[in-house]
C-alpha cells in the first residue's frame, strides 16, 4: 500500500516511523525533491494560512482600487510622501497585488501537492481490506474485555454481524475482516468512516474547482451600468452603457441585443425616519425573437434577461429642463440626472449649456434640487421629504467656456469653473434663483430662459454577465459539504480477538478514532455487550 | 408602553439575571481557589496519569470544596436570564416586524443569547466556573455595551435587507459567534490548565531586560497558588476536546456565512464577492480557523499551540464585527449608529 502523507501531518492511523528526510546529495533534482517535499508539508501550508489572512488584512485598512477609485486619488493626495510608496507596493490594489497572488497561488500549489497524493491512498485504502488486528491490545485508547461460552469463530462472526449491521439501508456501518490466526484464535478486524477522509479531500478538491471558476468568470464576465430616465430606454450595447467593464476573454458578441425601457419608478420611505422602503422600477423588456414583456426590477431581486442580470442599484431625480439663449432659440431640452445627497433626496446636479448661437458664452448652471421644499428663513430652503411633494431648484449660474473641448474627460456632474464666471448681483453675492416646477425664470446677466418642465425619476441599472456563476455555487455548496463531512464523520477502527482459554472463550477488544472522539470507548461497548450478551464486561478508557 | 419598549426592559432584566450568575459563579470560582490553596501544596498531582478512569475527571473528587447553593443560584439566574433574552429578542423582533437580526442591537442580543445558551447546554451536567465567568462576564459586558451604545429603534428595514437571507446569513453567522465565544473560553482555560500540567510558568524564568515587570506578576505564574483550582478542571486534552468541537461547529456555520453571505450579495449588490471590508475580516477569520484545524493535526503545533490560533481568529471575530461595523465604511454599514 502506497504510504504518502504529508510531513508533519500527525495522524492515529498512520503510525509508520518518520522517514528521515534525505539529506539531498544527489544534486539539482534532489534538491527539488526536497523543496516540494517542504512546500506540500503540514508546516508550510500552516505558515501560508498565516501569511494569507494577514496579507488580506491591509485591503479593509487602506482605500481599493477595484471599489473606489477616487478614494485612492484622495489618499494619495493627502499622503504625498507614505502614498506613492504604497502605491508601488500595491497597497491599493491588494486583491491583485504580486505578493497577494503569490501567497495564495502557493497555497493551492501546496494543497494540491498533498491532495492529490492522499487521494490516491485514500482510493486504494477504500478498496483494500482494514487493517490487521494488531498482537497487543493495551495501548489503544479504547479497550473492553469479557468472556463467552461460545467457540472463539462464533464470537468473533458474531462480532462481525454486529458491526456491519447498516446505520442507513445498504451501507454497513463497518468494513468487516475476519482471520483466523491461529488455531483456537480468531479475530476481527473493522473500520468504519471512510466518508471522513473523503469529505476532507473532497472540500480541498473543491477548493480547487472554487478558484478555477472565479477565475474563469473573471475571464468572461462583464458588467455595464447606465442611468435610465423615466420614459427612456436603453439597449444592451457596450456604447450605450456609462461605465463598462470586461474580462480579457470577452467579446461583444456575447451581449444579447435587448433593449428596456423604464415605465415608472415607485419608492416609498417611512414618513418618521424617511429611511426607504421599498424600491421597484417597473420597465418594458424586448428581446429579439420575444415578445415585449412588462417586469419589475427590485432591491434584492434583479431582472434575468438571457443569462445576464440586471440589478436596481440607485434611484433619483431628473428635472426636465429647457433652456433658451440670449436669442432665444432653443439651447438644451432634456431631463439632467441629479444626484441625492441625503435622506431627503436634496440632489445635486449640473446643467451644462455648451450649445448656445453665435459668438455667446456657453453656460453653466449648477444646483441643488428639493423634491418637497420647505422654506426657513428669506433666502434658505430646504428639503423635507423624499417624494416630490413641492419641487424646487435652487441654482446659481454661470457663464463662460464650460472646456468640454479640452480632450481632458470631465465629469458630467461636476462643472470645471476654471474659465468660467459666475453671475453675481450688484453686491457682488453669487445670484440665487429659485425655480418651482412649471415655472420659466430669466437667467442672469441676460443669458436666456431656463423652464423647470417636468421631474421624471431615473434609476441606476447595473448590468452583469458571468457564465461562471454556476459553477462557483457548484463548488462552494461541494466545499461545505465536504468540510461538514470531515469535521462531523467519526473515523473508527475496532479490533476485537477472541482465544480459548481453560475451555472457555477469552474475549479481548480495542478501538481507535482518529481524532480526539468521545464516541468511541460508549461504541466499543456496545459491540462487546451485543456481541456477548448475558455477559459481564469489563471497559477502560486510557486518555 | 409599546412592544419596543417592553423589549427593551426584558433585555435589562435580563443582564441583571447574568449579572447575578456571573456574581455566583464567580462566588463559586472563589470557593474552589480557596480550598485548593488550602489544599496546596500537600498534593499536587501535576501531569499524573494513570490507568484510573479519565472520563469522570479529576474533579468529582473535588466536589465538596463547591460552593452547591452558588452553583443553584447561578443555574437558575443563568436560564432565567437566558430565558428573559429569548422573550426581549422575540418582542423586538414583534415590535419591527420582521427578524430581529437587522442592527448591531440586535446582533448582540441574539449573538448573547446563543452564546449563554450553549454554555448552559454545555453545563448541564458539570458546571466549570472558569468558563461560565468568561461567558458570562462578555455576555454582561455586551448587553450593556449593547443598551447603552448600539441601541436603535426597532423599525423596519432598508430594501437592502429585505430578504429571507437576513434570517439565514445573519442567523448563521450570529450562532457561529456565540459559539466561537465559548470554545475560546474553553481554549483559555486549557492553556491555562497545560501550563499547569506541565510545571511550565514563563512568569518562573526571569525575563532578562524587564525583570522587574516579571517580579510584579510572579503570583499569576500559572504554576503558583493563586491557580492550584486548575487542579480542579477536565485535563487540557479533554478541554482541547471540547474547544475543538465548538469551533468545529462554530467553523463550519462560519463556512455558511461566508457562502450565503456570497449567495446574498449576488442577489443584491450583483457581485458574489468583492473585498468588502466584512468581507475581509470574515475571509481573514475564516482563514484563522483552517489554519487552526491545520495546526491541531500537524506534529508540533497541536494542543497549545493550535489554542493560540484560537485566541487569533476570535479576536479577528471580535474585530470584524466591532471595528468594521464602527469605523469602516462599507456596505456592511448597518449598525444603524
Amino acid at each position: 500500500m502506497v504510504r504518502y502523507r504529508p510531513e508533519g501531518l500527525e495522524d492515529t492511523f498512520q503510525e509508520a516511523p518518520e522517514a528521515p528526510v534525505a539529506v539531498p546529495s544527489i544534486g539539482f533534482v534532489g534538491w527539488l525533491r526536497w523543496m516540494w517535499r517542504q512546500l506540500t508539508s503540514m508546516r508550510v501550508a500552516l505558515l501560508l494560512l498565516m501569511l494569507l489572512a494577514v496579507a488580506a488584512v491591509p485591503g479593509a485598512m487602506f482605500p481599493q482600487r477595484a471599489q473606489d477609485e477616487t478614494k485612492v486619488a484622495q489618499y494619495l493626495v493627502d499622503h504625498a510622501t507614505a502614498g506613492p510608496w504604497l502605491d508601488r507596493l500595491g497597497f491599493f490594489d491588494v486583491y491583485a497585488s504580486v505578493w497577494f497572488s503569490a501567497i495564495y497561488i502557493l497555497l493551492f500549489v501546496s494543497l494540491v501537492g498533498c491532495i492529490l497524493p492522499r487521494t490516491k491512498v485514500h482510493l486504494t485504502a477504500v478498496r483494500g481490506r482494514p487493517p490487521r488486528t494488531p498482537r497487543r491490545f493495551t495501548r489503544f485508547p479504547a479497550q473492553g474485555e469479557g468472556v463467552s461460552d461460545d467457540e472463539p469463530e462464533a464470537v468473533v462472526r458474531t462480532a462481525a454481524t454486529v458491526l456491519r449491521r447498516p446505520w442507513l439501508p445498504l451501507w454497513p456501518r463497518y468494513r468487516v475482516d475476519v482471520r483466523e490466526e491461529s488455531s483456537g484464535t480468531w479475530s476481527v478486524s473493522a473500520e468504519r468512516g471512510y466518508l471522513r477522509e473523503t469529505g476532507n479531500l473532497l472540500f480541498h478538491l473543491a477548493l480547487v474547482g472554487l478558484l478555477v471558476s472565479v477565475a474563469t468568470g473573471q475571464l468572461l464576465h462583464y458588467r455595464g451600468q447606465a442611468i435610465v430616465v423615466q420614459g427612456d430606454g436603453f439597449a444592451n450595447a457596450v456604447v450605450d452603457y456609462d461605465t463598462f467593464e470586461q474580462g480579457t476573454a470577452f467579446r461583444p458578441s456575447s451581449l444579447i441585443p435587448f433593449t428596456m425601457q423604464l415605465d415608472d419608478f415607485e419608492s416609498s420611505f417611512d414618513p418618521v425616519t424617511l429611511n426607504p422602503r421599498d424600491f421597484t422600477a417597473h420597465v418594458t423588456l424586448d428581446v429579439p425573437g420575444e415578445d415585449p414583456a412588462k417586469k419589475t426590477i427590485k432591491v434584492n431581486h434583479p431582472l434575468d434577461v438571457g443569462g445576464a442580470k440586471v440589478y436596481l442599484q440607485g434611484n433619483g431625480y431628473a428635472p426636465d429642463i429647457e433652456v433658451h439663449d440670449a436669442e432665444g432659440n432653443l439651447a438644451t431640452d432634456g431631463p439632467v440626472p441629479f444626484i441625492p445627497q441625503n435622506q431627503q433626496y436634496t440632489s445635486r446636479g449640473v446643467i451644462k449649456v455648451p450649445d448656445v448661437s453665435g459668438d455667446q458664452d456657453q453656460i453653466g448652471v449648477v444646483g441643488y434640487l428639493l423634491p418637497t421644499a420647505q422654506q426657513v428663513d428669506a433666502s434658505t430652503w430646504q428639503s423635507i421629504y423624499p417624494q416630490p411633494g413641492n419641487p424646487l431648484l435652487v441654482l446659481t449660474v454661470w457663464h463662460g467656456n464650460l472646456g468640454l473641448d479640452t480632450g481632458v474627460p470631465q465629469n458630467v456632474y461636476e462643472l470645471d469653473e476654471s474659465r468660467m464666471t459666475q453671475s453675481v448681483d450688484d453686491n457682488g453675492a453669487p445670484i440665487t434663483l429659485y425655480v418651482k416646477q412649471g415655472e420659466t425664470v430669466d437667467l442672469p446677466d441676460g443669458l436666456g430662459t431656463l423652464t423647470f418642465k417636468g421631474l421624471p425619476r431615473y434609476v441606476a441599472l447595473d448590468l452583469r454577465h458571468d457564465p461562471a456563476l454556476g459553477f462557483v455555487l457548484v463548488f462552494a455548496i461541494l466545499a461545505f459539504v465536504g468540510l461538514a463531512t470531515s469535521l462531523f464523520a467519526p473515523r473508527r477502527r475496532i479490533w476485537l480477538r477472541a482465544t480459548a482459554q481453560d475451555g472457555r472463550t477469552v474475549v479481548t477488544a480495542a478501538g481507535l478514532a482518529r481524532g480526539d472522539d468521545v464516541g468511541l470507548q460508549p461504541e466499543l461497548d456496545r459491540i462487546l455487550a451485543a456481541t456477548l450478551p448475558d455477559q459481564p464486561i469489563s471497559t477502560q478508557e486510557t486518555p | 408602553m409599546t412592544t419596543g419598549d417592553l423589549s427593551t426592559l426584558l433585555v435589562w432584566a435580563a443582564a441583571t439575571s447574568f449579572t447575578v450568575a456571573l456574581i455566583a459563579y464567580a462566588i463559586d470560582l472563589a470557593r474552589i481557589v480557596d480550598q485548593a490553596q488550602s489544599r496546596e501544596p500537600a498534593a499536587v498531582p501535576v501531569g499524573a496519569r494513570g490507568p484510573v478512569s479519565a472520563v469522570a475527571g479529576s474533579a468529582d473528587e473535588a466536589a465538596p470544596s463547591r460552593s452547591l447553593r452558588a452553583e443553584g443560584i447561578a443555574r437558575s439566574t443563568h436560564y432565567l436570564g437566558v430565558a428573559l433574552l429569548f422573550g426581549g429578542i422575540v418582542l423586538r423582533g414583534v415590535a419591527a416586524g420582521r427578524w430581529p437580526t437587522a442592527n448591531m442591537y440586535e446582533f448582540t442580543l441574539v449573538g448573547v443569547f446563543v452564546a449563554t445558551l450553549v454554555l448552559a447546554i454545555m453545563q448541564r451536567r458539570r458546571i466549570i466556573p472558569f468558563i461560565s465567568v468568561i461567558v458570562l462576564g462578555m455576555a454582561v459586558l455586551s448587553l450593556a455595551l449593547a443598551l447603552l451604545v448600539f441601541y436603535v429603534q426597532a423599525e423596519a428595514v432598508q430594501p437592502a435587507l429585505q430578504s429571507y437571507w437576513l434570517v439565514i446569513h445573519v442567523g448563521v453567522a450570529i450562532t457561529a459567534t456565540g459559539i466561537f465565544t465559548v470554545a475560546f473560553a474553553a481554549s483559555v482555560l486549557q492553556v491555562l490548565r497545560d501550563g499547569r500540567e506541565n510545571d511550565h510558568s514563563h512568569l518562573v524564568a526571569p525575563w532578562s531586560r524587564a525583570d522587574g515587570l516579571r517580579r510584579s506578576l510572579e503570583g499569576w505564574a500559572v504554576t503558583g497558588r493563586r491557580f492550584a483550582w486548575l487542579e480542579q478542571v477536565p485535563d487540557a486534552r479533554r478541554l482541547e476536546a471540547m474547544a475543538f468541537r465548538l469551533n468545529a461547529v462554530g467553523f463550519v456555520l462560519w463556512t455558511f456565512t461566508l457562502i450565503g453571505g456570497a449567495i446574498w450579495a449576488e442577489h443584491a449588490w450583483g457581485r458574489y464577492w468583492g473585498w468588502d471590508p466584512k468581507e475581509i475580516g470574515t475571509f481573514v477569520a475564516w482563514v484563522v480557523y483552517a489554519a487552526y484545524l491545520h495546526a491541531r493535526t500537524t506534529r508540533g503545533w497541536n494542543g497549545r499551540r493550535a489554542a493560540y490560533f484560537v485566541f487569533v481568529g476570535y479576536a479577528v471575530v471580535l474585530a470584524n464585527f466591532t471595528v468594521i461595523n464602527l469605523f469602516v465604511t462599507g456596505k456592511h454599514s448597518y449598525s444603524g449608529i
